[in-house]
């Protein structure tokens, strides 16, 4: 497999990861407008939003009990996965070329993102 | 504003942002962030939530049709992409830290480098180099299609396209931008990579650098759903029209009208940073 084949294998999948991002967002979207069109919002400080918000957990059981934030919310972190899995990707190419040098480099950007979104669990 | 009203409303000025940032180049992060808080009030810190979210997306969502020209290079954006993850943990790091006024001096200041890139336009740097020693032995040279047939080209400069891609990261985690135009003139300029496989690389490796700040973002709050649905929705829509469109359009006049409002949004950032209404 060269270079060329992965990546455009790669770019097909990433493809496909944000158009499922987006359906899961605009489902979410349109639950949470048939609830809540008429809702005043106010976003002019900040105000940080609870766990249902902001970590994995949560996200994910808010977005099992169909609840319209959480759903949205899910759909962004399907969003948010899609480089990392197109790093992940890139790994397991670099592997099977026996490219040592750049499965060392992709080792390494992976386990930064992987460290960093621990942050949210 | 009612939940109907604002969702439509920021729906629209991020389709149009998205779009404009596919037609120059410089991507939709740029001018939501500065719609949203200076036309509709939101605070800084939804606002480049948001952004992050819609700057992943577009990277994401044209990778396919990138590759698919030949120029981007899997090797380059991945050495690199060592630098600017780092350099994104950073930026959201200090996003936590900094005041919503001081944010909003710096992304002005971001604002008029960019507008100052739309009227000067790019110019591709001229002859192709061959590789030094140590761009040689991380094999980061390659090829890419020059009218149908591939030309090699060779990297230099590595270690100070490194740094300027830690910068690139931290601009990047602070503000929730893409700042694809510092990795572009890093590749281009520092290291000497072709302007298109410069470019093109600069898109995959945008989505990833964005993907280090998420983290952080979401456990500061940042990602609003509310906020970051239709940001996200409206410039990925936008920014896939414009990526159509783009092949088909002269795009000099319209670089000048964009980097007209940047330059305007850039001052107003920056004032009302300074006078503290942002």
């Amino acid at each position: 497999m060269d270079d060329r084949r992965l990546e455009t294998i790669i770019g097909r999948l990433l493809q496909v990861g944000v158009l499922l991002a987006a359906a899961v967002v605009t489902f979410g979207a349109l639950a949470y407008l048939v609830q809540h069109h008429a809702d005043r919002v106010d976003y002019r400080h900040f105000v940080s939003g609870g766990p249902g918000i902001c970590a994995f957990p949560g996200i994910v059981s808010s977005a099992a009990h169909f609840e319209s934030l959480g759903i949205i919310q899910f759909g962004l972190l399907i969003l948010i996965a899609t480089p990392v899995a197109r790093v992940g990707l890139a790994l397991a190419g670099f592997a099977l070329e026996r490219d040592r040098l750049y499965t060392v480099v992709s080792v390494i950007v992976l386990l930064i993102l992987l460290a960093s979104l621990m942050h949210a669990t | 504003m009612t939940a109907l009203e604002f969702t439509v409303v920021v729906w629209a000025l991020s389709a149009l942002a998205g779009f404009l940032g596919a037609l120059t180049g410089l991507g939709g992060g740029v001018v939501v962030v500065p719609a949203l808080t200076l036309a509709l009030g939101v605070d800084m810190k939804y606002a480049i939530g948001a952004s992050l979210v819609s700057v992943i997306a577009t990277s994401s969502g044209a990778a396919a049709a990138y590759v698919r020209e030949g120029f981007s290079n899997i090797r380059i954006g991945m050495f690199l992409e060592i630098a600017t993850t780092i350099g994104a943990v950073l930026g959201a790091f200090l996003a936590s830290r900094f005041s919503t006024h001081a944010l909003a001096i710096v992304f002005g200041l971001i604002l008029l480098q960019a507008a100052y890139l739309s009227f000067k336009g790019t110019p591709e740097s001229a002859e192709r180099v061959a590789s030094d020693a140590l761009a040689a032995r991380l094999r980061l040279g390659g090829t890419y299609p020059v009218a149908g047939s591939p030309q090699t080209y060779g990297v230099r400069n590595v270690p100070a396209g490194f740094a300027m891609m830690f910068g690139a990261g931290a601009l990047s985690g602070l503000l929730g931008i893409g700042s694809g135009a510092v990795k572009v003139i890093a590749m281009d300029r520092v290291m000497r990579i072709p302007f298109k496989v410069s470019t093109t690389t600069s898109n995959f490796m945008i989505g990833v650098t964005a993907a280090a700040s998420a983290g952080l973002y979401l456990k500061h709050g940042y990602i609003d759903p509310r906020v970051a649905m239709p940001v996200m929705l409206g410039v990925l829509g936008g920014a896939l029209v414009g990526a159509k469109l783009l092949v088909h359009m002269r795009v000099k006049t319209l670089r000048m009208v964009f980097g007209a409002v940047i330059l305007a949004l850039a001052i107003e950032m920056i004032v009302n940073g300074i006078t503290g209404k942002v």
